[in-house]
Order: structure tokens, then C-alpha cells, then sequence
């Protein structure tokens, strides 16, 4: 697509020095993190968080704080692109790789979508295929702190090659289906899957 | 997708938010981008303008939603940010942004320093039917700075729609300098200086919580402005009885 250049609009980074690691339409968000939550910050205590895998599992199995944290220990170092077009380079997050969850629960072979959920009743659907093979985690850290709660703490679901609304704060469980079914934001307008190279950003991109 | 069964087997997980949204949002609408000619420019305060847009193929929208606006540089380098519209729906053609001038903001920075009455952007939406009021239910608003945005396109609306459903705003501002649309507000509005009277308090709320400020079958609340603000004013809300479950919030992040 071409467009209309905007009369005197010659932007803040030039299209050549553009840093490689931003998909287009974002920018820079440097050292913020904006807090992006449609729902009151929960308090939910570490010792009351759990996490559960069920629905087309051999095996559905709920982990306590201390069972979670018992897990290998797994971290993503990367960035992250939210579709209200920041994106926030090198953050380090510590958890567990959700392969591991999965593995004990056993996904069923007719299983090919899940829906996140979260401990306050927000949901987001993802393909399985989006959440398997070291692209996911539960995490509990964030840079060599714990994470905060607006940010998701005690627990979060992160799937950071997908737009962050996929990343769901508060996590408590995925339950694994046979369809697609569009979660919170997804039925808000939002695209069902959100990869931020393609700009899936909202429904009918 | 939508088939009744696949409605019917939706999964609920075990809730105390899951706030539904408000609308269904037209795919349509939101997939294109579309030509907006600035038509006018208002100051509001020292760091907050209007600006009016005509967009001949606007589809409407309702108060609470949001668009996003992109602007082109000549070597194709472009640049996007979702605003709230300040407008109420009146099938004009035309919409209304109140922005920020953000320091150092890449978008707001070009529409308040260089463009000017004639000027093209670019513009998709309306978007997200989360935070939309279509002025069925009473609405409760909490606003700070520009966070009244979207709040005001709802007030307007029950003005120019004449609606009988009770709106009340709670808008909290800096000082009288920084408050925006302050020729607007009328018997709906509680206006709060925070550098003279200190931050929103549980007091401003009184009025419209508990049993005796409820209007019938309760409010609706909405919540707009920095995270801070956003933290602050639903943990209030909470705090004087609000369910949880009937709290919408909108973080400028």
C-alpha cells in the first residue's frame, strides 16, 4: 500500500535507520513500560495463584505457587510489541517454559487451539502451535525483580512473538480445545492471532 | 465462527471481572485506512488542541471508541497512534481529536507545531468495542487530564441525543489552566483541582455510591487517564462498592 505523504511530517527516525528489531508501525517505547489493562489490578497473593492445564489433555493437572516454582527454571530475553504500537527492546523475563506445563498435562492429538486465561476472567485465544517449542512461558520475574502486579504479578502467561494482549496477565490456566475461540479482546475488534511482522492488529487485517 | 453451539460452549473461566464488551465492532470499518482532512484547529488549553476532521466515508462510531492516526513522511517513514475521539456521534462527516502535545511526541508533536487547517492524515476506525457507551445504562465517568476525552464524547452524546439516562463525570485536572472543555461542563460535572484540593478522594465519590446514590440498576463506571490515575480511581471504586465486574478502564499508557 502507498500513501499520501503528510505535508511537513518527517518524523522522528528516518525509514533507513530504522532499528531492525521494530515491526512495523511501532516505535520505540525505550525505557517505559506502559501499563495497557481494561480491568482493575487484581491483588492476588503468590499463595493463592495456581495454574491449570486442561480440556484436551491426557493428564489435566493444577500447579500451586511452590509447584511452579519447583519446575525447571526457564527465561526469555528479548523483545516485546504491544498493538497500541510500542515495542520494548532486551527485557529479560524468569519462569518456566510453558512446554513444560504441557508436557506433564499431555495435549491430546485432536487439540490445536487454547484459551488463556486469567485468574481475573480475561481470556485470549492462541493457536497450540503458538505456545509450544520454547515460544511461551509462565513467568514471575521480571528484569531481577518479581513482576509487578499491573504488569501481570504474581504470574503471566508471555508469548512474545505475538502482540502482548496474547500475553495474558494474571494467568491462571489454558484449557486446550479442538477450535478457535476468540477471547477478550478478540471479540473486542482485535485480530485472532496478532503477529506484529504481519500487523494483525485488528479484525479483517 | 459464531455458530450457536460454538456460542453456547464458550468457555467462562472462573470470574470476578470479565467485563463483556459494549458493541459489536464492523471488521470492515476498522480494516481501512481513509483519507481525514484537518478542518479546524481549537486551542483548549496551553498543551491541549482540537482538532476537527472531515472524513467523508466515517462510518460513525459510538463515544468511548478510538482510532488510530498515521502519518506519512515523503520517503514513506510512518508513524501511528490511537486517540480517543472527542466527538459525539452526529453524522456530520466530520470527528474531533483533543491531543496532548506530548513532549517530544513523534505524532502529537507534528499536529501541534506543523500542521495546519487543509492538511491529510490518515485514519482507521472506529476501534475495540470494549470501552464503548451507547447511553443505554447510567454511566459513572472518572477522567484526569486528557483521559476526559472519550469520557466528554459520551456526555456530549446524551446532550445531542437528549437522553434521559443519568451521566455523571468526575473530572480531575491540575488546575484551572490545565482543565479541558471547562466551558462544557454543566450539573453533571464534579470538577477536581488537584493542585489546590489535592488528588480524586473517596468523598468526590460518595455522592454516587452506596445505596442512596445509585441510580436505578446501578452505574456503569468508565475510567479514563494515566495508569496512575487509572490505579488510583478504580481501587476507590472498589473501595465504595462498585462491582469489580461493571468498571471499565482505558490507561493512556
Amino acid at each position: 500500500m502507498t500513501f499520501e505523504p503528510t505535508r511537513g511530517f518527517t518524523g522522528r527516525a528516518r525509514a533507513a535507520d530504522r532499528d531492525p528489531r521494530l515491526p512495523p508501525g511501532q516505535y520505540d517505547a525505550g525505557d517505559g513500560w506502559p501499563v495497557l489493562s481494561a480491568e482493575v489490578t487484581p491483588r492476588l497473593a503468590a499463595a493463592d495463584w495456581t495454574f491449570r492445564v486442561d480440556g484436551l489433555v491426557v493428564a489435566p493437572h493444577t500447579w500451586s505457587w511452590d509447584e511452579a516454582h519447583a519446575l525447571p527454571a526457564s527465561e526469555y530475553r528479548g523483545d516485546i510489541h504491544c498493538v497500541t504500537s510500542w515495542s520494548k527492546f532486551g527485557v529479560r523475563f524468569g519462569g518456566v517454559s510453558l512446554d513444560t506445563f504441557l508436557a506433564a498435562a499431555r495435549p491430546l492429538p485432536t487439540a490445536t487451539h487454547v484459551v488463556a486465561y486469567s485468574h481475573t476472567g480475561y481470556t485470549t485465544n492462541l493457536p497450540l502451535s503458538d505456545v509450544t517449542d520454547g515460544k511461551a512461558w509462565i513467568v514471575w520475574e521480571y528484569g531481577d525483580g518479581p513482576l509487578p502486579a499491573e504488569h501481570g504479578g504474581p504470574a503471566r502467561l508471555i508469548v512474545p512473538h505475538l502482540y502482548f494482549w496474547k500475553s495474558a496477565k494474571w494467568v491462571a490456566g489454558l484449557r486446550l480445545s479442538d477450535r478457535d475461540e476468540p477471547g477478550f479482546w478478540e471479540q473486542n475488534g482485535y485480530h485472532h492471532r496478532g503477529d506484529p511482522w504481519a500487523e494483525e492488529r485488528y479484525a479483517g487485517d | 465462527m459464531t455458530d450457536p453451539q460454538s456460542l453456547q460452549e464458550r468457555f467462562v473461566p472462573p470470574t470476578a471481572f470479565a467485563v463483556p464488551g459494549r458493541i459489536e465492532v464492523s471488521n470492515r470499518s476498522a480494516a481501512v485506512w481513509q483519507r481525514a482532512t484537518v478542518v479546524e484547529i481549537r486551542r483548549e488549553t496551553p498543551l491541549v488542541s482540537t482538532f476537527r476532521l472531515k472524513v467523508p466515508d466515517w462510518q460513525g462510531h459510538l463515544p468511548g471508541q478510538h482510532l488510530m492516526l498515521r502519518l506519512t513522511a515523503e520517503d514513506g517513514y510512518v508513524a501511528q497512534r490511537h486517540y480517543s475521539i472527542a466527538s459525539a456521534p452526529d453524522g456530520s462527516g466530520e470527528i474531533e481529536l483533543t491531543l496532548d502535545h506530548v513532549p517530544d511526541g513523534e505524532v502529537s508533536g507534528h499536529l501541534h507545531t506543523v500542521a495546519h487547517v487543509g492538511d491529510t492524515v490518515e485514519v482507521r476506525g472506529p476501534l475495540s468495542g470494549f470501552f464503548a457507551w451507547p447511553g443505554d445504562r447510567p454511566a459513572l465517568l472518572l477522567g484526569a487530564g486528557s483521559g476526559v476525552v472519550p469520557l466528554m464524547s459520551m456526555v456530549r452524546h446524551q446532550r445531542l441525543a437528549g437522553l434521559d439516562v443519568p451521566v455523571r463525570l468526575v473530572v480531575s485536572a491540575r488546575t484551572p489552566a490545565d482543565l479541558i472543555y471547562a466551558d462544557e461542563y454543566g450539573d453533571e460535572a464534579t470538577v477536581v483541582l488537584t493542585r489546590s484540593e489535592g488528588r480524586l478522594n473517596a468523598a468526590h465519590l460518595a455522592p454516587f455510591l452506596g445505596a442512596e446514590g445509585q441510580p436505578e440498576g446501578g452505574w456503569e463506571a468508565y475510567i479514563c487517564g494515566s495508569n496512575g490515575f487509572a490505579e488510583h480511581a478504580s481501587q476507590l471504586l472498589v473501595a465504595g462498592g462498585q462491582p469489580v465486574d461493571r468498571i471499565r478502564i482505558e490507561r493512556f499508557g
